[in-house]
């Protein structure tokens, strides 16, 4: 805003400039309070459109049986989420925390400073590249095939810089003097990591890998060219084979798939898989977001 | 020196992050090698998609051997990509701002924090769901309300007609639905930011006389744009390579240019989701390698983003001293 200065005469009350500033403020205000709402409000309403077609979809049967053909619910998808979701962090966990532990414990140096910027550039990675680079390495050159292990291997690149930076951060919350009391009474390095700083940060590193548990049950590019699809829940007469050689369902693959479909029965059980996966996914972050608020 | 194998062993697993993202590049060039022989430089330029007679006997062509006509350009998805990248960070930018500036200074403290969670959770909220969302009600509404209501109103205006023709599946819908996925990026960057601007440049626009809204727009922005500018880059980078929500709604265009926001459009990364399929139909194998190239070009791209934001907001405290 230009300020004009012309206005040399004496002013009783507020000039008109005064008073323009002043309304200029006040549109101000209305407009960023609209794009407060205009941020929110979309939130809402995704929650409010999934809930409400994902609960009127809800039966006994979404539980019991599995998706079309095999089925009319959901129950080879919510399996199959599970199963690369645990499988991804029983993979991802150790290698998550093992580097936030280096990078905060032994990090001050140029090696490890390349690490954390080379994880953030794995971090700001589009999922599909992982996953496209899954299909041509895991699944085609290995002979994998489209099966959980490429899937949750995939999913697990996806989540480990995540799991090593907030690991890192959680760590370097521990005082110095902690750990310099115990190396004082004769411990050894890793005694003085697992027994006094992971345990002090143990809900840091928590929080980290709920954050990662998330975010791998929400995603999809990467699984589609590497879990594949299947609607038949896994054979639990052989579970190791079927975990390791079978295609495998997942929800997110059912919002995807089946909104696209014509019939209501399908858009209703997209709805529904959506509601599990934004329930589990919200329930997770709202419940860490207030947790650490209360600590 | 000293072998200290816990350091060694944590070393190696630190290792294993750079690892990743080597062999990931590695073998997306390795695998692609042949196609990007093939393809050279045109491969950016070239408007047509096509896979070739992929039934015929496979012809030898510029010493590689691919299905008859094969032709592979990419210039529709990368400006698919650019285009509904850039419209989104015009719709987001704004929004953004106002909701971090309404945030920091109107909203009472007791409950700004159950706010500013509010615009966090957007940003956690799985693609395939903001998809899911866009398919069930953003789609309808552009077809039906806003398209025809932009089209009658400001039609006159090239990239703007169109509006009342199409089901409201395209350009638009992939802006809007990944402006609201970057919002938060944006929003909550600046709120923090916003939120350490210290108080005695505050006090001191006060005290010459600034109206409320001038001592944030005059003297607090200014000190932030550089943090504001960052965030931006970072949001960018992720709406660059958003797959799913996309791919849901943007309408799958192929071998055409955009000629107005209400065309189809694909994007790089929902091109590689909607094409594998097609792609290992090819006997040669050569579509299966340009879609590897084409997930190389993504790489490249969100890369020289994300250290374009990386550099922007380095140095830790994000609010810009002013200058002397």
């Amino acid at each position: 805003m230009s300020v004009s200065l012309s206005s040399s005469t004496p002013r009783p009350g507020r000039s008109a400039q005064e008073i323009r500033r002043i309304i200029f403020g006040r549109i101000g205000w209305v407009a960023c309070g609209l794009a407060l709402a205009c941020v929110i409000l979309p939130l809402l309403d995704i929650v409010w459109v999934v809930a409400y077609n994902g609960v009127s979809a809800f039966s006994p049967k979404l539980f019991t049986t599995s998706t079309p053909p095999a089925g009319v619910g959901l129950w080879n998808a919510i399996e199959g989420t599970a199963v690369i979701s645990l499988v991804a962090m029983v993979l991802a966990v150790p290698v998550g925390v093992g580097a936030g532990i280096y990078l905060s414990e032994y990090g001050n140096n140029r090696l490890a400073n390349t690490i954390r910027f080379l994880s953030d550039v794995l971090t700001g990675t589009p999922s599909i590249v992982l996953g496209y680079f899954s299909y041509i390495v895991l699944v085609g050159g290995l002979g994998w095939g489209l099966a959980t292990p490429a899937g949750a291997v995939t999913v697990s690149i996806l989540i480990v810089p995540y799991l090593a930076r907030i690991t890192e951060l959680a760590l370097r919350q521990v005082p110095l003097a902690m750990r310099e009391a115990g190396f004082a009474l004769g411990a050894t390095e890793p005694t003085v990591v697992f027994k006094i700083v992971l345990p002090t940060a143990a809900s840091g590193v928590l929080t980290g890998a709920l954050l990662a548990l998330a975010i791998s049950v929400g995603e999809t590019a990467p699984l589609i060219y590497t879990a594949g699809f299947s609607s038949y829940p896994l054979d639990l007469t052989h579970p190791v084979h079927s975990i390791l050689h079978s295609q495998i369902g997942y929800l997110t693959y059912v919002i995807w798939s089946f909104i696209e479909q014509p019939d209501a029965a399908s858009h209703a059980l997209a709805f529904a898989a959506a509601f599990l996966v934004m329930l589990f996914v919200l329930a997770i972050n709202i419940g860490v977001r207030l947790s650490i608020k209360r600590n | 020196m000293q072998l200290k194998p816990f350091r060694l062993t944590l070393l190696g697993l630190s290792l294993l992050i750079p690892f990743a993202l080597g062999a990931v590049v590695l073998f997306l060039l390795i695998f692609s090698w042949q196609a990007i022989g093939f393809n050279g430089l045109g491969f950016v330029s070239r408007v047509i998609w096509n896979l070739g007679d992929l039934y015929d006997d496979p012809v030898t062509t510029r010493g590689v051997l691919v299905p008859a006509g094969a032709n592979y350009g990419i210039l529709v998805f990368i400006a698919g990509t650019l285009l509904s990248s850039a419209f989104a960070i015009l719709i987001a930018v704004p929004l953004s701002v106002g909701a971090a500036i309404f945030l920091a200074e109107i909203v009472p403290h007791k409950i700004r924090p159950a706010l500013s969670m509010l615009v966090e959770l957007v940003a956690v909220v799985p693609s395939v769901v903001f998809g899911l969302w866009g398919i069930a009600v953003l789609v309808p509404f552009i077809g039906t309300v806003l398209g025809p209501a932009i089209s009658k109103y400001l039609g006159f205006i090239p990239f703007l007609a169109g509006g009342d023709s199409g089901g409201g599946y395209g350009l638009l819908a992939a802006s809007v639905v990944l402006a609201l996925m970057i919002t938060p990026i944006i929003a909550t960057t600046l709120l923090d930011a916003l939120l350490q601007v210290p108080k005695e440049n505050r006090e001191s626009a006060f005290a010459l006389g600034a109206t409320h809204f001038e001592v944030v727009s005059k003297a607090m922005m200014p000190m932030v744009r550089t943090t504001l500018v960052g965030g931006i880059v970072l949001a960018l980078g992720r709406a660059l390579g958003e797959t799913m929500a996309v791919l849901m709604v943007s309408g799958g265009g192929l071998n055409i240019l955009p000629h107005s926001i209400f065309s189809p459009i694909s994007t790089i990364a929902s091109f590689i989701v909607s094409q594998l399929d097609s792609a290992e139909g090819d006997p040669t194998n050569m579509a299966v390698r340009s879609l590897a190239e084409i997930a190389l070009v993504l790489f490249i791209i969100t890369l020289l983003t994300n250290a374009g934001a990386k550099i922007l907001t380095s140095g830790g405290f994000h609010v810009r001293k002013p200058k002397q």
